[in-house]
Parts: structure tokens; C-alpha cells; sequence
């Protein structure tokens, strides 16, 4: 069937490509996919990335440590307990427990591929912490992306934007997207698709909305690609309410945890007290203890730094050199080192990502959705929190050992052309218009003030009550509307107009799971001034999909068994 | 927080365009050209891929940039971290990217 092509100023070539399994997103979850299914397999796999897997997704500058380890004299499921009751309970055990017993291997194989990693003179790894060892992270993800490269069977298409699935019967069949540099359209078939797209940021207003707006702590090329298009092909989704907010250091927005844990250094306020001891230690209390010493007026709050030895001073540039070189550089431009003053810290705004909190596709125990034939790994996949970098490498293991197992060559790859021929039709209306009234942008920045405002944001101290998410709800289909008009003049303005759309739908997400979750189970991260308590009535996940166009909240019961398949 | 480019040092071999995270450096007359400085997210992979010394990387006025600017070296296993701060006093710290973070 051929497509009828318009007399269009801009009309786009569609390039087919069939592949036995598609990746959409070359970060560490699906980078560690494709070598897994070619190591295991004479598949063929085509790896999809809107920018280069060399230095895409969450590890471009680095990253400090792996945080995410069974040490010595522990067990995977002690780390299944800690991150449950981080989490206060909301968690899969059975996700958590087998990336658990994975993070090991999977690290070693990393180090086997050339990450440095600090050893004793034993030669045994040197913990940092009950869960962590100390690695040099600052080419973590060119070494992972090399082995891409060099691994058979494996193609990898850069700079080619993916924006829908192509789904039928609840089965996938490929995906559809755009190269971002010319007008060509890309139209993947596939038996089986990974869905490893990272989360979301730039919902909210983000800590710097002036010049260093993308200063930001979760890549702000993460748009929530992948969770907008399983939520628009029907997919269930978990958690979104369990938003992610990091504690970080003040505007340059890099990590706390190397100061706290290398250096020892207190959270503390502006009059010199430690603070933790009164508000608690999970993940959401150090936020929450920071913001509250603020709103009562002891802040800023800061990690206490001055006075270490000064050759501490060095040790902390060169590491953050090796994952948050903004920090060290904003050392220098102060000209007071971390012994001379204190580490002034603030919370981020809130992020939907997988890898810290729960937020994500909802799936089996081998990491399927609920879309027969497509899986997620990493950050888009939810149900496992603090699973991390090494919790991203073992859900590509898994889905890919999995894909190995039950795929069928001779399954159909077929699906109506129309439907890659609507989207594209989409595409061109798109790239043909007039120009638009507003720009992406500026409906983005609408977009992020709204859920500051009204969805808890950092202007509302991440608190928020039902009358707000409603007008966050109204405010935010109201935005949706205009988005429809929007024009773009390049294949790149083109990708800003679908990373806001994407945006948009989980905005959307996010907020009917704020308005179902009726307590506070999680302190700054769904801070319910309604509900300002646990419910132990709401010891369930939140769930949602979308069903013949509207947004259905489902609520489960906690997952006991060790392996859980979809039944519904 | 962005970079500049300096095109006198440009040689176009475009490496940084090909990296970018965020696809923000695009090509113009033969050489590299930062179009999207406030989308940029400081992860300083085009700044370690220019061999040219080509791009520097810089704080913005907003998070405590005070004119001062960064950018890296080679020597073997060692990257120098070159940093020009705004009185012209150059600072240089040498991570050697065989040993691991200590902290």
C-alpha cells in the first residue's frame, strides 16, 4: 500500500526497518539489553536513541558510585527490606528481589568491560556504606555504549526520535519516530520491544527557570517518552504519585550523598543544629526535614563541611570532576572550598523516574507490561525502587533473557499501514503549519508552572490539596488543548513538540494519581495537606490506564508471591 | 550553565554534535555552533570529546557563575581539568581516570 503524498512544502520519507526486537532507548537499561540479547542470541536487535547511546540518558557526565550492591556479609534481601521501607511498603518484591540478585553480576561484568572500581589491597571491593561501592563512574556509559557498538547482531540508529507504539489487540508490534536531522520517518516492526526511555523531568518549575533551567538533577532530555507512550497504547502504569525528589546541593543541583558518606558531613540549619534526628532518615524524611527547617525559618540548611582536612578539599573536586563537574567549578568561582563553608542544600523539583521511587509500567516479574510482547526496564518501569544503575542493567538482563525464551520468529509482525501512515500525516500537519500562536516552550513553562502551583511544587513546599489538583487537572487540559495547534519549522522543533505532549500526558497522570492517593504515605512526595496521615486502608498500589479515552484508577492489593504474572 | 565555542580553535570535526545529549550543538559553515545554550545540562560530554580545547564550559550568572570557565586535557590516563577563573589565575586538577572515585 502506498501512501498518497500531498503537495507539501515538507513531506517526509518513510524508511521501514524489521527487526525480531526493538529497543527504544539507548540508556544503561537498554544499552545492557542489546548485549545481553546478543550474547545469548543470533537475534537481530535494533537499538533506537533520539540522541547518541555514547553519552545519552542518566550517566552523560557520570555517575559516583554504584549505589545499588550486595556487600560483604549481606544479602539480596536485605536490600529488598531496606528499599520496602524506604518506600513504607509500596514496592514489588519480587522486581526488587531479582534485580537484587543480579547487581553483583552485572557489576562485575562492567568492571570486565573496564570500569575502574576501588578494591583493598585484598583486591576485594571497598564499600562505601551498607549498599554502595566506590568506582570511577565518569565513563560508565561510553564503556557500556563500546560494547554496543562492537556486539553482532545489533544496529544502532541514532538521533531518531520515537513517539508511538504500534499496538494491536493489546499486542506490540513495533514503534514508530522521526530522525531529528532530516525529513525521514522511521517505522520499526518487531516480535518484541524494550521500552527503556529513562523518566520524566521538566514537569515542574524546575529549581533555576531562568538560563540554567536544564541545571537539573534527572536528564532534561528525559521527557517521559516512554511512559506517555505506553499510557496513550493502554498500558497500566503504578505509582505515579510516589513522586521523586532529590536532596542536592544548592543551584548546581549535584549530588549530596558523596559529602554525606565521604566526608561525614550533618544536615544542618542555619543556627548550626543537625536536624535529621527530629524529622527521620528515608529517602522523602531528608527532603521533607530540609523543607521543613525552612518553612519554620531556620534555613538555609546546609551539609557541614567547613572544617574537614584540606586534602579532603581535593578529593571532593575530583570526584564530582567525575560526575557533577558544575559542583567543583562552582568551588572555584566562590572561592571557598568545601573546608572554609558549608554545602548549602535544597530540595529539586519532583520527577517521575523508576529507578528511585516506584512510578512506572506496571509489569510482570520478567519485566512484560501489560501490552503482550513489550517489555520496560530502568526508569520507566515502576514497582522497584532504588534500583539504580545496576537495578537498570538487571532489568535489561531479565527482559532480554526472557525475549530469548519466548519469542517467536514466526509470529506476525504485520499491522494496518494506516496506522504508521496517520502518524506520519500527524507529523507533516505538524511541520506544514502556519506558525502558532505559542511556541513548546512557552506551553512548556505554562505547563510547569501549573504543576508547581497547583501539584505540588517547590513553590508550595511540594504540598498540595484536592481543590489544587483539580485546577491542576482543568489548567493542564487546557494547555493539552493548545498543544494540538502547535507548528514547527525543523525536524528538531518537531521533537520539542512531542516532548511536551509527552510531557503533558504524564502531567496528567501524575496528578489523577496525587487526587487517588488520600493519605501521606510518602512526606514531600505526596504531601496530602487533605490527608495529612497514613491510611493503612491505602497499603495498595495506585494503578491506572487508560480505557477508550479515559484515565481508570485501579487500586491492588501488595504483590506477596514470588512471581507474578498479569492476569487481567 | 552552557558552553561557548571558540571558533578560531574550531576544526569542524563536528564530534560534539554527534554526542550531545540533547542533540544541542548543530553544524554551521563547517563548524560547531551552540544553538540551544539554555536547554544545555552541563554534562560536559562535548567539552571532553573536543580535542581542540575548542569548548569551554561555564556556570550561569543564576547558580553563582562569577566568569569563570572550564575545559579538559589529555595525558594518557590523566585528564587535566583546566580552570580559567575570572582573574585570569588558572587552576588545574589532574584526575587520573584509572583510580576510583575516593569518596
Amino acid at each position: 500500500m502506498e501512501r498518497m503524498v500531498d503537495d507539501m512544502k515538507n513531506s517526509l520519507k518513510h524508511n521501514k526497518i524489521l527487526t525480531d526486537v526493538l529497543i527504544i532507548g539507548g540508556g544503561t537499561a537498554g544499552c545492557y539489553a542489546a548485549l545481553t540479547l546478543s550474547r545469548n542470541s543470533n537475534l537481530s536487535v535494533a537499538i533506537v536513541e533520539k540522541a547518541n547511546i555514547k553519552r545519552s540518558g542518566c550517566l552523560a557526565a557520570g555517575v559516583n558510585a554504584i549505589n545499588a550492591y550486595i556487600v560483604d556479609g549481606k544479602k539480596p534481601e536485605d536490600y529488598v527490606d531496606y528499599a520496602t521501607k524506604d518506600a513504607n511498603g509500596i514496592v514489588r518484591n519480587d522486581l526488587l528481589l531479582t534485580a537484587a540478585k543480579r547487581f553483583n553480576a552485572v557489576t562485575a561484568e562492567m568492571e570486565k568491560l573496564g570500569l575502574v572500581i576501588l578494591k583493598d589491597a585484598k583486591g576485594n571491593y571497598v564499600a562505601r556504606g551498607n549498599r554502595n561501592i566506590k568506582i570511577n563512574g565518569e565513563n560508565f556509559k561510553p564503556i557500556l555504549a563500546k560494547a554496543v557498538q562492537e556486539a553482532e547482531n545489533v544496529t544502532i540508529w541514532n538521533h531518531i526520535n520515537v513517539t508511538d507504539l504500534l499496538v494491536e489487540e493489546n499486542t506490540v508490534k513495533g514503534a514508530i519516530g522521526f530522525c531529528i536531522s532530516d525529513e525521514n520517518v522511521y517505522e520499526f516492526r518487531a516480535h518484541k520491544v524494550i521500552v527503556a526511555t529513562g523518566g520524566a523531568s521538566g514537569l515542574y518549575k524546575p529549581n533555576n527557570p531562568g538560563f540554567s533551567q536544564h541545571k537539573m538533577w534527572y536528564p532534561p532530555f528525559n521527557t517521559g517518552a516512554g511512559y506517555a507512550m505506553g499510557i496513550l497504547a493502554g498500558a497500566e502504569m503504578t505509582s505515579f504519585e510516589m513522586r521523586f525528589i532529590a536532596l542536592r546541593c544548592k543551584d548546581t543541583i549535584a549530588p549530596t550523598g558523596t559529602i554525606a558518606q565521604g566526608v561525614r558531613a550533618k544536615q544542618i540549619n542555619a543556627h548550626g543544629e543537625a536536624y535529621e534526628g527530629k524529622y527521620g532518615v528515608t529517602t522523602s524524611e531528608r527532603v521533607y526535614g530540609t523543607v521543613k527547617e525552612n518553612q519554620l525559618g531556620n534555613g538555609p540548611c546546609y551539609l557541614q563541611t567547613s572544617g574537614i582536612d584540606k586534602e579532603k578539599d581535593e578529593e571532593l573536586f575530583k570526584a564530582y570532576l567525575n560526575m557533577a563537574p558544575s559542583q567543583t567549578l562552582k568551588w572555584m568561582e566562590s572561592g571557598k572550598y568545601p573546608s572554609e563553608q558549608d554545602v548549602e542544600i535544597e530540595g529539586t523539583e519532583p520527577y517521575i523516574v523508576g529507578g528511585h521511587t516506584a512510578s512506572g509500567y506496571w509489569v510482570n516479574t520478567n519485566r512484560e507490561t501489560t501490552i503482550k510482547g513489550l517489555y520496560a526496564t530502568g526508569d520507566v518501569s515502576g514497582g522497584c525502587p532504588q534500583k539504580y544503575v545496576t537495578g537498570a542493567l538487571a532489568e535489561g538482563e531479565i527482559a532480554a533473557l526472557d525475549i530469548i525464551q519466548k519469542i517467536d520468529q514466526e509470529q506476525s509482525r504485520e499491522i494496518d499501514d494506516n496506522v504508521a501512515f496517520k502518524k506520519i500525516e500527524e507529523y507533516e500537519k505538524i511541520l506544514n503549519k502556519e506558525t502558532y500562536f505559542f511556541t513548546a516552550k512557552e506551553l512548556e513553562e505554562a505547563m510547569q508552572k501549573v504543576m508547581d502551583e497547583y501539584a505540588g511544587g517547590i513553590s508550595t513546599h511540594y504540598q498540595y490539596n484536592e481543590k489544587q489538583l483539580n485546577l491542576a487537572e482543568e489548567k493542564i487540559e487546557q494547555i493539552i488543548k493548545l498543544s494540538k495547534d502547535l507548528s514547527a519549522s525543523d525536524m528538531h522543533e518537531l521533537m520539542f513538540v512531542y516532548e511536551l505532549k509527552e510531557r503533558l500526558t504524564v502531567c496528567k497522570q501524575v496528578i489523577a494519581h496525587l487526587i487517588h492517593r488520600k493519605e501521606t504515605r510518602w512526606h514531600s512526595f505526596n504531601e496530602n495537606l487533605d490527608y495529612p496521615n497514613i491510611d493503612s486502608g491505602y497499603y495498595k498500589y495506585v494503578n491506572s490506564k487508560l480505557k477508550d479515552g479515559r484515565l481508570q484508577i485501579l487500586l491492588r492489593d501488595i504483590v506477596q508471591e514470588e512471581v507474578y504474572e498479569h492476569k487481567n | 550553565m552552557s558552553i561557548r565555542i571558540n571558533l578560531d580553535k574550531c576544526v569542524g570535526c563536528l564530534r560534539c554534535i554527534e554526542v550531545c545529549p540533547g542533540s544541542l550543538i548543530k553544524e554551521k559553515d563547517t563548524k560547531a555552533f551552540m544553538k540551544y545554550p539554555k536547554d544545555c545540562w552541563g554534562c560536559v560530554s562535548c567539552v571532553k570529546e573536543c580535542k581542540a580545547g575548542a569548548i569551554e564550559f561555564y556556570l550561569g550568572a543564576d547558580i553563582g557563575g562569577n566568569g569563570g570557565k572550564m575545559n579538559v586535557s589529555y595525558e594518557g590516563d590523566i585528564i587535566h581539568w583546566n580552570i580559567t577563573k575570572s582573574d585570569g589565575t588558572v587552576k588545574v586538577i589532574d584526575v587520573n581516570s584509572k583510580d576510583s572515585n575516593k569518596y
